[in-house]
């Protein structure tokens, strides 16, 4: 094949009213995000592709003269044959098949340094593009350390493109990459290769039907119809076009040709890719005296990592202290946002005068809005682990080493982290099954996620353990006892479910386990904290909306109607909608043990669960002065069916709790679920087979216990 | 010619070159992408804790992979 003469770019010439649009794309763990934000600092906006999951990050530079560039972070992938979602956006970006973005005009591709040939694999889908490109080589310092020398003027040359040596978390080699992208001549690519004889008639056939049919720019069109053979299981995302019918019906009978052949079409396209790849390293990469104490170190922590026995004990003690820090670091800034919000109430109450309209601020958009910046702090430092743990390298050493047990449900062990998260709180477990590739995986795992034991279960799980024991004290050994139990039973029942999901709903292949462990590396913690604040507000515009919402509404439910005027709490409470619907429901929840005082507890936590303690004191504690001071504990035990038998019996307590295990008592949850799976179909599912299971076990449990004799 | 085993097969630390590679499959088109291609050269580095997946090294990074498609994947053993 005879190089084309090197062209000057005059697709992405910027002009100057518009500033040039740059995609910045890279393979995972090859330092994208860190040179994404050196170049465009705190200049970024965070979104979504609309209709997909993916986070959609677009970021202004400004060159060494001030001029603006955009940059558009697409998400990081192995090749432009797509896997996952993330991966489809950027295949769909680049090939300008989306319609809510733009095609960039120009594009930056990152690589790896220490890692170069597998890098340079997605550069090569890259570079048939048709478009300019900037190579950027990253980790420089740490390919020298590891003795790869690499001969950046030969590459340079070969590839005839910009390369830029860089080292994004020192800083260095952002001077000279902003004025390669200030360029207004940047050159298209000189990089040729030959297509195997056997497939050259069929991409010119689906080049040309895709410069007729679906209207694409020559070059581009080339680089797709490459594309298209090696894309056999096509991820298709919502918000992309689709290709015309002729160009698929070309592709099929082709594809039908080569099997009745024998020819392995998509193997040889990738064999050739990596033969002329192969034959570039050869030529720029030096074959120097390798120093291989930095694969070594990272070596001898995985000797540790997952060996057979330590491995265990290293995971332990990660969770440990992730869970250590939830808890005590956690406590501080929520009482602190609690007091914040009642102190907000409190003056809001004072300044307005009384009334429907002082009420509704007060007691529902304020206490809204506090049940949902209640959840940040916690959130915040999940979001803050899990960032540490992606950015090391350990996150991909949990799932190798969880693998096999996750296997044994039918997931693999990406979905890890995302159900362990969920035991401090579903809602980052579940924005963090982000990485978890397969579509039906990553649904079976936002599932099962709210079964994990989450904090906000834990009021619940005290109040009830106290007024199930006798005496002031529980002893120590009794409370540790039921506490991980209603954990076990959550965890039991959240692989349980994955299990069923994968055998009956959501049947397929199983899911694999092809994964890069890349080296262990230093964090950068403010790429971290930059991700956990970018995470963090995500979830306050994308649940902050529903759950306000509905909390009014439940503010509504359980304020009117309104009883006479000196009536007190317990008395307005039991008069409201609320109350009215706590009756409403017993005959439903009879059968658990529970009466309509309960029924109002389990309406009014529907919210959120630890509403259900503060509920609980209004309904059975506000009697009069005197028994202001009378511990909810006191008051629970106080508490009497009509015919004078004793409501919370120890085992009524332990069917409450086994409620609350199943139970989807969160409308944080139900929001992010929404959110994460675009529509309202899954968290209504959900809904309903969580609070369907609560029931069945909290009949099976206080029923069997009756017989039982307790 | 030396004797072509499965992957699955190769013993911890052990090199071998890959030789033969099934054609379909979604799992394999990745694997191939990622650089595993007949004649590439690797090294079984270790297998996690409970025996599955395993941990490979190929062109100079790490890359795990489950034994169900190991079991498929021939290769040829070589001295390290």
């Amino acid at each position: 094949m005879i190089s084309p003469a090197p062209r000057v770019a005059t697709v992405g010439a910027p002009t100057a009213r518009t500033p040039p649009v740059y995609a910045l794309v890279g393979n995972p763990n090859c330092g994208k995000s860190t040179l994404f934000n050196a170049l465009t600092g705190l200049k970024q906006k965070v979104g979504n592709y609309p209709g997909v999951t993916v986070e959609k990050k677009i970021g202004t530079a400004y060159s060494q003269h001030g001029q603006p560039l955009t940059v558009v972070d697409l998400p990081g992938a192995y090749s432009l044959a797509a896997r996952s979602p993330d991966e489809a956006v950027t295949r769909d970006v680049l090939l300008g098949r989306r319609l809510d973005t733009a095609a960039p005009d120009r594009i930056l591709c990152i690589v790896d340094a220490t890692n170069l040939e597998r890098n340079l694999y997605l550069v090569h889908q890259i570079l048939d593009l048709g478009r300019p490109v900037i190579l950027v080589l990253n980790m420089m310092d740490l390919a020298a350390k590891a003795g790869i020398r690499i001969r950046v003027d030969l590459l340079e040359k070969e590839l005839g493109i910009p390369v830029v040596p860089c080292e994004a978390a020192h800083g260095k080699g952002l001077v000279e990459l902003k004025v390669a992208m200030s360029r207004n001549d940047l050159p298209l690519s000189r990089h040729s290769w030959s297509i195997p004889a056997p497939i050259a008639p069929a991409v010119s056939e689906l080049q040309a039907s895709l410069v007729e049919s679906d209207r694409k720019g020559p070059l581009s069109a080339r680089a797709e119809a490459l594309l298209l053979l090696t894309d056999q299981d096509t991820v298709r995302v919502a918000g992309s076009t689709q290709l015309s019918e002729r160009t698929l019906s070309i592709l099929h009978t082709w594809q039908k040709r080569w099997q009745t052949q024998g020819t392995d079409w998509a193997a040889s396209l990738v064999g050739s890719r990596y033969d002329a790849i192969g034959r570039l390293c050869v030529e720029v990469v030096g074959t120097g005296a390798k120093n291989l104490s930095a694969v070594n170190s990272s070596d001898r922590i995985d000797g540790v990592v997952t060996h057979p026995f330590w491995g265990w004990l290293v995971l332990g003690g990660v969770m440990a202290a992730l869970f250590l820090s939830i808890f005590t670091l956690a406590e501080y800034p929520m009482n602190w946002i609690d007091d914040r919000v009642a102190g907000l109430a409190d003056w809001v109450k004072d300044v307005m005068p009384q009334g429907d309209l002082r009420d509704l601020i007060a007691d529902g958009a304020i206490a809204g809005v506090g049940g949902v910046i209640i959840f940040l702090p916690q959130i915040l430092i999940l979001f803050f682990f899990i960032g540490l743990l992606e950015s090391t390298g350990y996150m991909a050493r949990a799932a190798f080493i969880m693998d096999r047990l996750m296997n044994k449900v039918g997931l693999n062990g990406k979905s890890f982290i995302p159900l362990l998260s969920s035991y401090a709180c579903a809602i980052p477990g579940i924005m963090a099954t982000r990485t978890i590739e397969d579509p039906k995986d990553r649904l079976v795992t936002i599932l099962v996620a709210p079964l994990m034991s989450c904090s906000a279960r834990l009021p619940v799980y005290l109040l009830m353990i106290a007024a199930l024991v006798p005496g002031e004290q529980v002893p120590l050994l009794t409370k540790v006892g039921l506490m991980l139990g209603m954990y076990a039973l959550g965890t039991f029942g959240a692989f349980g479910f994955a299990w069923l999901f994968k055998r009956t709903l959501f049947k397929g292949q199983p899911p694999l386990m092809i994964m890069e462990l890349p080296p262990y590396r230093l964090p950068r913690i403010r790429d971290v904290l930059q991700q956990m604040l970018e995470r963090g507000g995500l979830f306050l515009k994308r649940a902050g909306t529903i759950i306000l919402g509905i909390s009014i509404v439940l503010w509504f439910l359980s304020t009117y109607p309104k009883s006479p005027e000196g009536t007190t709490a317990q008395e307005q409470m039991t008069h409201s909608f609320a109350g009215r619907a706590g009756h409403f429901i017993e005959p439903a929840i009879k059968p658990l043990g529970f009466d309509w005082q309960i029924g109002i507890g389990l309406i009014a936590s529907f919210a959120a669960r630890e509403v259900f303690v503060s509920t609980m004191s209004v309904v059975f504690n506000a009697q009069g002065e005197s028994d202001e001071t009378t511990p909810l504990r006191q008051a629970l035990l106080a508490a009497r069916w009509p015919d004078g038998t004793p409501l919370f019996t120890p085992l009524t307590c332990i069917s409450l709790m086994v409620f609350y295990v199943f139970a989807m008592q969160c409308i944080s949850t139900i929001a992010i679920v929404k959110r994460e799976t675009n529509s309202w179909r899954w968290p209504l599912f959900q809904l309903a087979y969580m609070t369907g299971t609560a029931w069945v076990v909290s009949f099976l449990v206080f029923q069997g216990g009756r017989a039982l004799g307790f | 010619m030396a004797d072509v085993i499965s992957l699955s097969a190769v013993a911890a630390g052990q090199s071998a070159i890959l030789r033969d590679y099934p054609k379909a499959g979604v799992a394999f088109l990745r694997l191939r992408e990622m650089g595993l291609l007949p004649g590439t050269r690797l090294k079984l580095v270790r297998t996690a804790p409970m025996g599955d997946p395993l941990e490979i090294e190929v062109r100079g990074y790490r890359l795990t992979l489950r034994r169900s498609e190991a079991d498929a994947i021939q290769v040829e053993l070589t001295a390290s």
